[in-house]
C-alpha cells in the first residue's frame, strides 16, 4: 500500500494476540474459498462434482473442462469455447485503456499547469462523471450507436468504454500533476520549451507510477465489466464476462459446473494476474479513486 | 497566489504565440465535448424520454409525469427500491464493519500483513460476473455448503437462501461484501497508517487502554476514510446490476430485483422505455445526493491548493 | 534610462490590486535585491520581469525593447528557483543544457559552454548525475549553473537559497557575491532575508503589501530608512522605536523620552530643521550598535549622550552582549561588548550616540527631519 508506512505503536497482550490472528485467519480463508473450491473442482470430471464433496481433492484430475471452456463449450449458438470472446476483450481493452489514458493525462496536464478560468468546473463535471449510473446513458448511447453505425461492434464499445474512462483517467492525472512542482513547468518555459515539449519531455517522463496506476484500473473496469458489453456488444463484439455470463446461465442440457468454473477462472485470469504482479499500484488507484478529488 | 504557469496572454505578438495560449484550452476540448455529449446529453436526453410515451422506441409525444406515476404504481419498482434499501444498508454496514475490523487488526503488527492485505483484496479486481458464478454455486444448497455439511455429517444444516424468496436478498449482501469489504479494509489500513503515532503514544501515557484509545482516539480521527468508504459503497449499492444478474437473475421471482435490474428489463426486454427512462432518472437522483455533496465538499477543501 | 526599466507596473488579480504603481530602473551591472516580508508582491515582480506572470499595467523593458508581450523564453533571462526546479528526469548535464537544445544551439556549442560553466562552479564531476543523487548544496549549484549557461541579459534569482542550512546559505551567499564580481551581469534577487540583501546588493527595494517603501543602497537603507518599516525590517535585532518628544535648548533640537518611572532625559538631536518643530511627538530611532557601554562608544561620534538606567534583560551573545532597558514602556536593546557586565536590575550607564538617530512622523510613519 502507498501509505503503509508505519504500523501502530498500540501493544496488544498475548491472548489478545491469539485472538486477533485467528479472526484474521478465519476471513483470509473465507476470501480465498470461493477461488480455491472453484480452482480444485474445475479440475473434475462432472460426476465427481455432482456426486461427491466439494471439498475434496479431485480424484482423477483433469484439464477437459478447461479445454472444453476456452474451445468447444457452447456459448449462444455455436460451440467455439470462449475464445474468440477473449478476443473480442483483448481487442477492446487494449485500445480503450490506451486512449483513455491518453487523454487523461493530457487532462491532468492541462488541468493543473495550464489553468483557465473555469478549470473549476469542468473537472467537477468530469468527477461527477465517473460516478453516474450508466442506466441513465444507456438508451441515447444504444440509438447513437445505431445512427454511427457503430451497433454491435468493437469500435463501439471501444468508443463507449474510452468516453466514460476520460473522468477517472483525468483524475488520476491531475491529483498526480498537482503535486508536480508548478517551477519545473516555468523554468522549462523559460528554457524555451513549449506546451508539448513540456509534457513530453518534462511531465511524461517521470508519470510512470500514476500511468501505471491509471492503466490498471482502466484495464480492471474494462476488462470487467458487464453492462455496456451485454447493452451494445450483440452477439460478434461479445465480450469475455458476458460470454460466460451466457455460459453459466444457459438452461439447455446438462450444467457442466467444472467448465464453469474453469471459465470463470479463465474470465478472471488477467485482471488477477495484474493483481499480484502489480498490487501496490492497483490499491493505490482504488484509493486514489477515493480519497481525494 | 494561485499556481499557474502561464499568464493567457504572453506573446499575443505572434501567430505562434497566440496559437500557444490557446492550444492547452485545445487539447482538453475533445474531452470536455464528449463529456458534454456523452455524459450531460445523454442525461438531458434520458430525463427527456421519461416525460415522454416512448415504448420500444423513443417517440416525442410529451405526456408530463404520467411515467414516474406509473412507475411508482408499479409494484415491481417498490419491492426494487424496499430491496435496494435492505442491500445497501446491509452491504454498506457489514463491509465498513468487517472492513474497520481487519485493518485495525492487520495494523497490530502482524508479520504476515503483505500476504493477508493481499488475500482480502484479491476479490477486488473480479468481475461481478465471476463473483456470481462462484457464489451462484457455493450458495447452492444442492452441491454446495450446505451439501458439504451433509457429507461432513452434519444433516440438519440448511442454508438454502438462493431459493428462499425472503432470504434470496441476503445471499447478494453475502457476495457483495466478499468483494468489496476487503476495499473498504485497504481504505481504513491507509487512514490507520495516516495517524501520527505520537498522538498514539501521548494517549497511552495518559493511561488509556487499547479498548478506549480506538474508541475514543483513532476510530473519530478516521472520519474521512468512513466518509470515502460510505460513499463509494453507496454508489455502487446504486448501481448493482453484473451482480444481480449472474448470482439470482432478480428470482427467485422478484426477491433480489433491484433498481438497476428493473430499469433493463423494462427498458429492453418489456419495451416501456418513458418507464425505464424514468427509473433511470431516479437512480441518477440516489447517486447524486450521495455524490455531489461529497465532490463539492472536496473541491472546497482543494480550493487553495 | 537603465539596462533594466520597471516603469509604472501594478499587478491584479481580479478587483485585487497586489503591486501598486512599481517604479525601479536597474543599471547594467547592478544587482538589486527585492526584500520584503512574504505576500509584500516581491516574487510577483520577478516573475513579471522573467514573463511568468501578466503585467496588469505599465511596461518592462530590458535592454531597450519593451518584453511585456514577449515570451519568458525570449526575454534572455535566466531564473533561479527556489526549488531548484531541476528536471528530476535529466541528468545534471542535460538539465543546464536544456534550454540551449530549445533554443537550437548546436550541440557542440552547447557542450562548450557546458564544459565551462561545470569549470566555474565546480560541478564537473555531478554532469552525469540525476539531481535527485544530489545534496541541498550541490542541487543549487546545478541550479545557478543551468542560468549561467544560458548567458543571460538579465539573471533573476527567487529565494535561492532559503533551501539550504544556516552555514551552507553564508557559503553560497558568498559564492553569488563572487560571481556577481566576475560576471558583471545584471541580476535581480529575491529574498525575505535582510542579511543577504545588505551583503549582496548594489541596491535594495525593500517591499511591503505590494508598495516599494525604499529604494537604495544597502548604506542608504541601513542608515536612513525611509520610513518605520523598513527601520524595523532591516537591522537584527532590529533598530529601537522610541516614543519621544522635540523640545528645543540653547537654540538645537532635543529628543525629549521618558525613562520608566517618571523622570525624562533629553538628548541632543543631530538635525538642525528639527529645531523649527517644538513639541512635536516623533519616534526615536534609534540602532542596537549606537547603543553601547563607555568603552565601546565610537569615538569618531560628535553627539554622545549618557543615560544611567535599569537594566531589564541581558544576552550573552559571544561576540556582544545584548542589554535591554525600557523606554516610554518599550524595551530597548542595547548592544554592549562582550566583555562588559552589566547586571540585571542594577544600573548601567549607557552610551547612546545621538549621531546615528533618525525621527519619524508617528502619523505617517516617514523619516523627517534631513
Amino acid at each position: 500500500m502507498s501509505v503503509a508506512t508505519q504500523t501502530t505503536a498500540v501493544r496488544t497482550g498475548r491472548i489478545g494476540r491469539a485472538l486477533i490472528v485467528t479472526v484474521l485467519i478465519f476471513f483470509a480463508l473465507f476470501y480465498l474459498l470461493p477461488l480455491g473450491v472453484m480452482l480444485i473442482n474445475s479440475l473434475k470430471p462432472l460426476p465427481e462434482i455432482t456426486g461427491g464433496n466439494m471439498m475434496a481433492l479431485p480424484r482423477e484430475p483433469t484439464l477437459d473442462p478447461w479445454r472444453s471452456a476456452w474451445s468447444t463449450a457452447q456459448i449462444g449458438v455455436q460451440a467455439t469455447g470462449l475464445k474468440p470472446y477473449f478476443l473480442n476483450s483483448i481487442l477492446m481493452v487494449v485500445p480503450a485503456v490506451a486512449i483513455s489514458t491518453m487523454l487523461g493525462a493530457l487532462n491532468g496536464y492541462v488541468l493543473t499547469k495550464w489553468r483557465f478560468p473555469g478549470h473549476r468546473w469542468v473537472f467537477g463535471l468530469l468527477l461527477f462523471s465517473c460516478f453516474i449510473p450508466f442506466q441513465i446513458v444507456l438508451i441515447p448511447m444504444a440509438r447513437l450507436l445505431g445512427l454511427m453505425g457503430l451497433a454491435g461492434s468493437l469500435p463501439g464499445l471501444i468508443l463507449v468504454h474510452v468516453v466514460y474512462g476520460i473522468g477517472f483517467s483525468t483524475l488520476y492525472f491531475r491529483n498526480y500533476y498537482a503535486a508536480f512542482p508548478t517551477e519545473l513547468v516555468r523554468a522549462a518555459m523559460i528554457d524555451g520549451a513549449g506546451f508539448f515539449r513540456i509534457f513530453w519531455r518534462i511531465m511524461l517522463p517521470v508519470s510512470g507510477p500514476i500511468a501505471v496506476v491509471c492503466i490498471i484500473w482502466q484495464f480492471t473496469n474494462i476488462w470487467n465489466d458487464f453492462l455496456f458489453g451485454v447493452s451494445f456488444a450483440g452477439l460478434d463484439a461479445m465480450p469475455m464476462t458476458v460470454a460466460l455470463n451466457n455460459l453459466v446461465q444457459s438452461s439447455t442440457g446438462v450444467r457442466e459446473y467444472n467448465v464453469h468454473f474453469a471459465a470463470a477462472i479463465l474470465a478472471a485470469l488477467p485482471t488477477l494476474l495484474v493483481y499480484i504482479v502489480a498490487g501496490r499500484y492497483f490499491v493505490r488507484g482504488l484509493m486514489a479513486g477515493s480519497v481525494k478529488g | 497566489m494561485s499556481a499557474e504557469a502561464m499568464p493567457a496572454a504572453t506573446s499575443r505578438a505572434d501567430l505562434r504565440g497566440r496559437l500557444q495560449d490557446w492550444l492547452p484550452r485545445l487539447v482538453l476540448s475533445p474531452s470536455v465535448a464528449a463529456m458534454l455529449v456523452f455524459v450531460y446529453g445523454f442525461i438531458a436526453y434520458s430525463v427527456f424520454l421519461s416525460f415522454t410515451g416512448s415504448k420500444m422506441l423513443p417517440s416525442y409525444d410529451w405526456v408530463g409525469f404520467d411515467n414516474y406515476r406509473r412507475l411508482f404504481g408499479l409494484s415491481a419498482w417498490t419491492t426494487a427500491l424496499v430491496n435496494l434499501g435492505i442491500f445497501a444498508s446491509l452491504y454498506i454496514l457489514i463491509s465498513i464493519a468487517i472492513g474497520l475490523m481487519l485493518a485495525i487488526f492487520l495494523d497490530q503488527k502482524i508479520r504476515a500483513e503483505g500476504t493477508l492485505r493481499a488475500i482480502y483484496l484479491y476479490p477486488m479486481a473480479l468481475s461481478f460476473i465471476v463473483t456470481g458464478t462462484a457464489w451462484k454455486w457455493l450458495l447452492d444448497p444442492g452441491i454446495g455448503i450446505e451439501n458439504t455439511m451433509h457429507l461432513w455429517g452434519w444433516e440438519s444444516f440448511r442454508f438454502d437462501w438462493i431459493k428462499d424468496r425472503d432470504m434470496a436478498i441476503y445471499t447478494l449482501v453475502i457476495a457483495a461484501v466478499w468483494q468489496s469489504s476487503g476495499f473498504v479494509m485497504a481504505m481504513f489500513l491507509a487512514g490507520l497508517r495516516g495517524i501520527d503515532n505520537e498522538i498514539l503514544k501521548a494517549a497511552q501515557i495518559d493511561g488509556a487502554s487499547n479498548l478506549s484509545l480506538y474508541r475514543r482516539i483513532v476510530i473519530p480521527m478516521l472520519r474521512p476514510a468512513f466518509l470515502s468508504a460510505f460513499v463509494i459503497l453507496a454508489h455502487l449499492a446504486i448501481k448493482s446490476y453484473d451482480l444481480v444478474i449472474a448470482l439470482t437473475g432478480g428470482g427467485p421471482g422478484r426477491a433480489t430485483e433491484l433498481p438497476a435490474t428493473f430499469m433493463y428489463s423494462y427498458t429492453f426486454t418489456r419495451n416501456q422505455m418513458g418507464v425505464g427512462a424514468a427509473s433511470a432518472v431516479i437512480m441518477l437522483m440516489g447517486v447524486a445526493s450521495v455524490i455531489v455533496p461529497y465532490i463539492y465538499a472536496e473541491m472546497r477543501q482543494g480550493e487553495d491548493r | 534610462m537603465g539596462f533594466l526599466d520597471i516603469d509604472n507596473v501594478t499587478k491584479s488579480y481580479g478587483t485585487v490590486e497586489v503591486l501598486h504603481r512599481v517604479d525601479i530602473s536597474v543599471g547594467e551591472g547592478e544587482f538589486l535585491v527585492l526584500v520584503g516580508p512574504s505576500g509584500c508582491g516581491k516574487s510577483t515582480l520577478l516573475n513579471m520581469i522573467a514573463g511568468l506572470e501578466d503585467i496588469t499595467s505599465g511596461t518592462i523593458s530590458i535592454n531597450g525593447r519593451v518584453v511585456n508581450e514577449v515570451h519568458p523564453s525570449r526575454r534572455n533571462i535566466a531564473m533561479v528557483f527556489q526549488s531548484y526546479a531541476l528536471y528530476p528526469n535529466m541528468t545534471v548535464g542535460q538539465n543546464m543544457t536544456f534550454g540551449l537544445e530549445m533554443h537550437g544551439v548546436p550541440k557542440a556549442e552547447r557542450e562548450r559552454a557546458l564544459k565551462d560553466v561545470a569549470q566555474l562552479l565546480q560541478i564537473g564531476h555531478l554532469l552525469d548525475r540525476k539531481p535527485g543523487q544530489l545534496s541541498g548544496g550541490q542541487r543549487q549549484r546545478v541550479a545557478m549553473g543551468r542560468a549561467l549557461v544560458r548567458d543571460p541579459d538579465v539573471f533573476l534569482f527567487d529565494e535561492p537559497l532559503s533551501n539550504l542550512d544556516a552555514k551552507l546559505r553564508v557559503d553560497m551567499r558568498t559564492e553569488i557575491k563572487k560571481l556577481h564580481h566576475r560576471l558583471g551581469r545584471t541580476t535581480v534577487y529575491v529574498t525575505h532575508d535582510q542579511i543577504e540583501a545588505l551583503t549582496l546588493s548594489t541596491r535594495i527595494a525593500v517591499m511591503n503589501k505590494g508598495h516599494v517603501q525604499q529604494l537604495g543602497t544597502p548604506r542608504e537603507i541601513y542608515d536612513r530608512p525611509a520610513n518605520t518599516f523598513v527601520a524595523s525590517f532591516m537591522g537584527n535585532p532590529s533598530m529601537n522605536l522610541m516614543p519621544a518628544r522635540i523640545v528645543v535648548r540653547d537654540g538645537a533640537p532635543h529628543a525629549q523620552v521618558t525613562l520608566d518611572g517618571a523622570s525624562q532625559k533629553l538628548l541632543r538631536l543631530g538635525q538642525p530643521a528639527l529645531a523649527a518643530q517644538d513639541g512635536r511627538e516623533v519616534i526615536l530611532g534609534l540602532r542596537p550598535e549606537a547603543i553601547t557601554d563607555e568603552g565601546g562608544a565610537d569615538s569618531s561620534a560628535q553627539l554622545v549622550e549618557q543615560v544611567d538606567h535599569v537594566v531589564s534583560v541581558v544576552e550573552p551573545a559571544g561576540a556582544d552582549t545584548f542589554a535591554a532597558f525600557t523606554v516610554g514602556g518599550r524595551d530597548v536593546v542595547a548592544r554592549l561588548r562582550a566583555n562588559s557586565q552589566p547586571r540585571v536590575g542594577a544600573q548601567f550607564p549607557f552610551r547612546l550616540n545621538m549621531d546615528k538617530a533618525v525621527v519619524f512622523d508617528p502619523r505617517t510613519e516617514a523619516r523627517i527631519g534631513d
